[in-house]
């Protein structure tokens, strides 16, 4: 199964309460995966400065003087916040490239959850309720998010597979369903150069779509090429900086039902994580086409 | 607006204003259980059901003829394996709707979600909006009538009845059917394998005709629909074919 969400905002006043529905509608789907939970929620922040959200096994013992020893290799001020399992650190967005590789040395068992300007990624074993609260994601505010709650089958439920998956500055991808050619999009990707950090089969298709954004096609375009080129049943929603896309496979077995008002759009695995937004009662509800790309920019 | 747990109230109690049960306030198994209790003969024919928010299998099992009105949308097996009972869905309906109902009625003002109808064996299926995949996939004896249009593959392994679509019919209409008979008024995207295009004949009409009127359906003629069935060539194994396997 796999529960998804997704609130794509449109109407700036609604941007402080992001984290708090967002944050309901991905409990309304605990029941569609018991197994990890995680969240995606793109903020402004402010000019010239980047996001890069770290999580280790070890929070305590990574994440103490890591400030100060990631500002003095990369020669500038870093400053981070911790929650839980998580941390995320603010360095200016051109030392992004940088202060990344200079964790992976500095804390070898730390990984790196996402990185851009406006992307924060929490993800972790168990239910919806316990990872927001974990976060604080209710409190969290932003121009848009996607949510996931994951029934694992294609490979182990760690936090590394948990969903959301990001290859890509301020990129990530959410899945339900299950690819067959996983492996060799894999194996290919590595050829060029990419780098995995699992076995996953959601990993392949977000690095998939990263790639062909990396080699100059937009969300939608990249989502395009994804129907042609990805093997197995998949419903995706996807985030990028400043837009939100869905697309499912030819069958469309997973299922997926969208709303939009002049506030919002939002997406849902079932109705029921919909139901409480505001304003529902005179939504638009549709459920996506099949090999249909869907995708909204601001 | 109130709530009355059947489970709990006198069954003898006759209470001619519909029953209301406000689903933000009792468990859909609460509803359920109330409405699985009923007693032959009841005067409380009428039922309400309010704030069901998605939720599923809504009314699933219902084998009374009462009439159930469920205010909202409604997610996954609303009204399944229903019998005799009348169920109205004022807006959509999630996937599953109305499967394997044996008897009754189901009416959905929205739209329904994929496999509605679903290897359903008899009563009546009215979708006012239009359905998406999969709709009477290995239907048996249901009638399904769908004043909008339905998604690919739907009518896949039709057995028996009809279904029956105001607008048009996606990729894939009524792949490896059996014997029920699909009328498509709009366009076909594409027919599944062994499903073909068939003669309609006056007893067709005469199908439309009473089904159109059953669905409350006025504004359109039978003869402006075609027909479509099995061409009966998957019957029985060839051995010409038996490089495919």
């Amino acid at each position: 199964m796999c529960g998804i969400v997704g609130l794509f905002l449109k109407d700036k006043k609604l941007e402080p309460q992001l984290g708090a529905l967002l944050s309901e509608m991905l409990v309304t789907m605990t029941d569609r995966g018991p197994d990890s939970a995680g969240i995606a929620i793109y903020g402004n922040g402010a000019k010239g400065h980047g996001k890069l959200t770290i999580q280790s096994p070890n929070p305590e013992a990574d994440f103490k003087g890591l400030d100060a020893e990631l500002g003095k290799k990369i020669g500038t001020k870093v400053s981070s916040i911790v929650k839980s399992t998580h941390a995320v650190f603010d360095v200016p967005v051109e030392k992004l490239e940088e202060a990344r590789a200079a964790i992976t040395e500095l804390r070898p068992n730390a990984r790196v959850m996402g990185a851009g300007e406006a992307i924060e990624i929490y993800k972790e074993v168990g239910l919806p309720a316990e990872v927001v609260k974990r976060f604080d994601v209710t409190k969290m505010s932003g121009s848009h998010g996607i949510g996931h709650t994951r029934m694992a089958t294609e490979s182990a439920v760690t936090t590394l597979g948990a969903h959301p998956f990001s290859t890509g500055p301020d990129q990530c991808l959410v899945h339900n369903g299950s690819l067959s050619n996983h492996n060799n999009l894999r194996r290919e990707m590595i050829r060029d150069g990419m780098r995995f950090e699992t076995e996953n089969d959601t990993e392949v298709a977000a690095a998939y779509l990263s790639s062909k954004i990396a080699h100059g096609q937009n969300l939608g375009e990249a989502l395009e090429s994804s129907l042609n080129d990805l093997d197995g049943f998949f419903t995706f929603v996807v985030g990028t900086k400043n837009g939100f896309g869905v697309v499912r496979d030819p069958i469309a077995c997973k299922p997926a039902v969208m709303a939009e008002t002049d506030q919002y759009v939002a997406f849902g695995s079932e109705y029921r994580a919909l139901a409480n937004l505001p304003g529902i009662e005179n939504a638009r509800v549709w459920e996506p086409e099949p090999s249909t790309v869907y995708f909204w920019e601001h | 607006m109130h709530a009355t747990n059947l489970a709990t109230a006198p069954a003898s109690k006759v209470n001619y204003e519909p029953k209301v049960f406000d689903l933000s306030k009792i468990t859909l198994r609460e509803f359920n259980q109330a409405l699985h209790s009923i007693q032959d003969g009841t005067n409380a024919t009428s039922w309400e059901v309010i704030n069901p928010k998605g939720s599923h299998a809504v009314a699933a099992g219902a084998e009374h003829p009462i009439s159930i009105d469920v205010k909202g949308s409604v997610g996954y097996y609303c009204g399944g394996m229903n019998q005799k009972s009348t169920i109205t869905v004022h807006g959509s309906a999630g996937p599953g709707v109305g499967e394997n109902m044996m008897s009754g009625t189901i009416v959905v003002k929205g739209d329904a979600s994929q496999y509605a109808g679903a290897t359903g064996r008899g009563g009546l299926l009215v979708i006012e909006g239009n359905a998406s995949s999969r709709c009477g996939i290995s239907m048996k004896g249901i009638n399904i009538v769908v004043r909008g249009n339905i998604g690919h593959m739907s009518a896949f392994m039709a057995q028996s009845g009809n279904l029956v679509v105001l607008g048009d019919a996606g990729d894939a209409f009524g792949d490896s059917i059996y014997e029920a008979r699909l009328f498509v008024r709009g366009k076909v995207k594409s027919l599944g394998a062994d499903c073909i295009e068939k003669e309609m004949r006056p007893e067709h009409i005469e199908i439309l005709k009473d089904l159109l009127a059953k669905a409350g359906i006025t504004d359109v003629k039978p003869e402006e629909f075609k027909r479509y069935g099995s061409a009966r060539t998957l019957y029985n194994f060839n051995i010409d074919n038996a490089d495919a396997y």
